[in-house]
């Protein structure tokens, strides 16, 4: 076998590779690719219902409802629309109304969203970016979160006015 | 007073580091040993300035000093020690010290044991790695101070996030940082050898000491985080496919292929352009990892509170020192001799089948990861997940696990397929075995399992071949056989080793992904559940006291048939300060499997929400990457990997006089 035979298999292997990959890339895209809404979204845009998408922005004040075992319902806003969500099991230990969070799951046909998986945060003062950009293009004032590092100005107020007694940092 | 010497010593550094990026460059370059060895004392002394300054910055957090404003915000007088310790690096400002601490440790190793180095190299190699600190530490003193004072000094400080009060995560990022920075070398290597347009199989001796310690910590960091992960965050998974997550991954799956290929061109001087490549883009993964983090630019389930400002100045080093490699690269790569010819079917042959297979599967997850940045510049909103992830990376490891014990049985230059394809005859029909007897005892979950399960074992047990082969099984009688398995050299068995433990997680991976069992259910004191062949009893919930904490604690009785097997305390703990829920799981770990248990919100009418898994072989996931660290230290300590070490062949020629 000649040097350039050698080298021919070489990248013909490294092709092959690539190209198998790009094909897995451009088939998992089709249908793995979850986008992001806001509520006003859902309601300008007449999404399908079914579709399995990503909904953001605050739990809407006094909107948690605790249901028959681990059900539970909750209304998520951009201050402009809330969109009512029911779930299934145990929520994030931080998953508090007034705060941001991130659900993924299934709009259904009465416009109720229908969410498996509700994103947690680790850190008081974090807000998911998507939730952050999404309110501050509502026009929505952010206290804490979004742009401030490990709480390092104590004065800060919670966003959205939820006097919760967990959020001094 | 203190302080100020660490704020002092830090400022320091960043003057040395600014005269070891260039005095000793410019010493290699006109040829001037005087100039050249000055990197070696800058390096040292750049080590020792960061250390007083990381000293002086644990003394605060230790003391609480809380005229400190990092102290302030990630301290608390009432936190157990170990975690006022470990609050230095859990927060941006301290973890940048530890970043740059680790860089000027492995700068000194450098000046220290690199005495048998070419000097005009290792000059250029601290020059490289002096840049790398005089970029880091600007970074730190301009944007990122944590020297910085608060006047009044608060009486109390905010305490650190609860969920990063945690053995495992207190020693994750020091790790996790050792493996990103250690492939810093290999990146002062490459760039040093690119400098000087010369590249030998020596190179690649003294690069691949280095690049195996960086592994073997990413290997322990990453396993760390994921253990954490598991049992802390109450989910019951270990591993997300998250952007954080994959930011760590990547540089692993890199760092993979650079320990691979730097062996390629150690015995054989071939693969010279591209391990230069990959040293390069190794390092350069590790670079956007941090900036992935810190800016917080993605959705990351594990997000902490970031500054997008800090984010672009640390895209710009990312930049500047990629771009800089890269077109250095582009510029010398063609300078450099090609190496040793050798068939497809051969060693090489197999371990750039690896090179491949690693560097491509690592793209699909940069491209999954990075996507969502795209889109989001044309105004949509995405999100890539697990789907994504498995449909696209399991795929490509397929190839590479069948393929993994090939490699070290097929000889260099030219390989025997069909005779090592007999050698592991056996172990093609245990592990398809295996694949069928895991088949037919879950008989569900997906059809992918049993043929990765099966993978697991032909990994492992391949690895053994390895072994067996390199002792002659069978072709030597035993007493040979015995004196030739204990003098194996320990390179040999660190590469079985790390296989093997590569096998043992594959293993957990599958059996816990495919076959983990979940319930959630409202539980009254006194019912029960049954979960995987146990029965769980809610026997009710308690309040206790820890040290900087409140807890409602669960009590289920385990119990299986009949017999008693263990108690779960499942708790929901509400911290001090700051004053943050967390959940705590109950866990009853065997080799077997992981029962689970996670106490979730009390219920309206009495009772509470709880979730239940089993996750069978779970433990294996960590086992293996544990036997992978291990593995990777018996290698390093092979005398003839041993840092620094000479080339064998000057070892014996040393006593004699030159002729």
């Amino acid at each position: 076998m000649t040097r350039k035979q050698r080298r021919g298999i070489l990248i013909g292997t490294a092709v092959a590779v690539l190209s198998a990959a790009v094909i897995l890339v451009l088939f998992a895209m089709q249908d793995s690719v979850v986008f992001f809404h806001t509520p006003s979204d859902i309601s300008e845009r007449k999404l399908e219902p079914g579709q399995r998408i990503r909904l953001g922005g605050l739990v809407a004040e006094g909107s948690v409802k605790r249901g028959e075992g681990t059900k539970v319902a909750f209304g998520v806003t951009d201050t402009l629309k809330t969109i009512g969500v029911t779930y299934e099991g145990i929520l994030p230990d931080l998953f508090r109304e007034g705060q941001g969070v991130v659900t993924e799951g299934r709009l259904g046909a009465d416009g109720t969203f229908v969410a498996d998986t509700v994103l947690a945060k680790h850190d008081e003062t974090y807000m998911p970016p998507e939730v952050a950009k999404a309110l501050k293009e509502k026009g929505v004032k952010l206290g804490a979160g979004a742009t401030h590092d490990n709480g390092a100005s104590p004065t800060e107020t919670p966003p959205s006015g939820s006097q919760d007694p967990a959020n001094g940092s | 007073m203190i302080i100020e010497t660490g704020h002092f010593a830090l400022v320091l550094a960043l003057i040395v580091a600014l005269v070891q990026t260039m005095v000793p460059a410019w010493g290699a370059h006109t040829r001037d040993p005087r100039l050249a060895a000055v990197g070696e004392p800058a390096a040292v002394s750049q080590f020792v300035l960061i250390l007083i300054a990381f000293a002086a910055l644990t003394h605060a957090y230790i003391v609480s000093d809380f005229s400190v404003a990092n102290v302030v915000a990630n301290s608390h007088s009432e936190k157990p020690l170990l975690y006022r310790i470990s609050g230095v690096w859990g927060n941006h400002e301290g973890s940048m010290v530890l970043w740059v601490l680790i860089l000027a440790l492995f700068g000194s190793a450098v000046a220290i044991f690199g005495t048998n180095l070419p000097p005009t190299l290792r000059a250029n190699v601290l020059s490289v790695q002096g840049s790398i600190s005089v970029a880091f530490l600007l970074f730190i003193l301009f944007t990122s101070n944590p020297f910085e004072r608060l006047d009044p000094a608060p009486l109390e400080g905010q305490g650190l996030n609860p969920i990063l009060q945690d053995p495992a995560l207190a020693f994750h990022p020091p790790f996790l940082y050792a493996g990103y920075v250690g492939f810093s070398m290999a990146f002062s290597f490459a760039v040093a050898a690119l400098i000087e347009g010369r590249i030998d199989a020596a190179w690649a001796r003294w690069v691949r000491p280095w690049t195996l310690a960086a592994w073997m910590c990413l290997t322990l960091g990453i396993a760390m985080g994921s253990w954490w992960a598991y049992y802390e965050l109450g989910w019951g998974g270990w591993w997300f496919w998250d952007p954080v997550e994959n930011a760590s991954f990547m540089p692993w799956l890199l760092g993979t292929a650079l320990l691979h290929s730097a062996l390629v061109m150690e015995k054989r001087e071939a693969l010279k352009v591209w391990t230069i490549l990959l040293a390069i883009l190794t390092f350069s993964l590790s670079l956007m990892g941090t900036f992935l983090v810190r800016s917080g630019i993605l959705t990351s389930v594990h997000a902490f509170a970031v500054d997008p400002e800090r984010g672009i100045v640390v895209l710009t080093i990312l930049l500047v020192f990629t771009g800089g490699a890269l077109a250095l690269f582009a510029l010398r790569a063609n300078e450099l001799r090609q190496g040793g010819i050798f068939a497809p079917v051969s060693r090489e042959g197999s371990l750039v089948l690896n090179n491949v297979l690693l560097t491509v599967a690592c793209a699909t997850v940069l491209f999954g990861t990075l996507y969502p940045l795209a889109t989001e510049a044309f105004g949509y909103k995405i999100s890539v997940g697990p789907p994504y992830f498995n449909l696209t990376f399991l795929p490509l490891m397929i190839p590479l696990l069948l393929a993994l014990p090939y490699g070290p049985l097929l000889a260099w230059k030219r390989g025997d397929l069909l005779g090592v394809s007999q050698r592991l005859m056996a172990v093609a029909i245990v592990s398809i075995v295996m694949g069928i007897a895991i088949a037919a005892y879950y008989q569900r979950g997906p059809w992918l399992a049993p043929i990765g399960f099966a993978l697991g074992v032909w990994v492992i047990l391949g690895a053994a071949t390895d072994i067996l082969n390199r002792a002659r099984f069978r072709d030597v009688p035993w007493p040979e056989f015995v004196r030739r398995i204990t003098s194996l050299p320990r390179s040999a068995y660190g590469g079985v080793l790390a296989h093997m433990g590569l096998g043992v997680s594959i293993l957990g991976i599958v059996a816990t992904s495919a076959y983990q069992s979940e319930k959630i259910v409202a539980l009254a004191i006194g019912q029960s559940e049954t979960v995987a062949g146990y029965t769980l009893t809610f026997k009710g919930v308690e309040q206790a006291r820890g040290p900087n904490y409140t807890e409602d604690v669960g009590t289920f009785e385990v119990t299986t048939g009949g017999a008693f097997v263990s108690t779960l305390h499942p708790s929901k703990r509400l911290y001090d300060a700051p004053p943050q829920p967390t959940s705590e799981a109950g866990i009853y770990p065997s080799l077997g499997g992981d029962l689970y248990a996670v106490l979730g919100d009390k219920q309206p009418a009495g009772g509470y929400a709880v979730r239940f898994y089993f996750h069978p072989l779970v433990r294996l996931i960590w086992i293996g990457a544990v036997i992978m660290f291990v593995g990777g230290a018996i290698s390093l300590s092979d005398r003839r990997l041993r840092v620094g070490a000479p080339r064998p062949a000057r070892r014996g020629t040393s006593a004699v006089p030159a002729e």
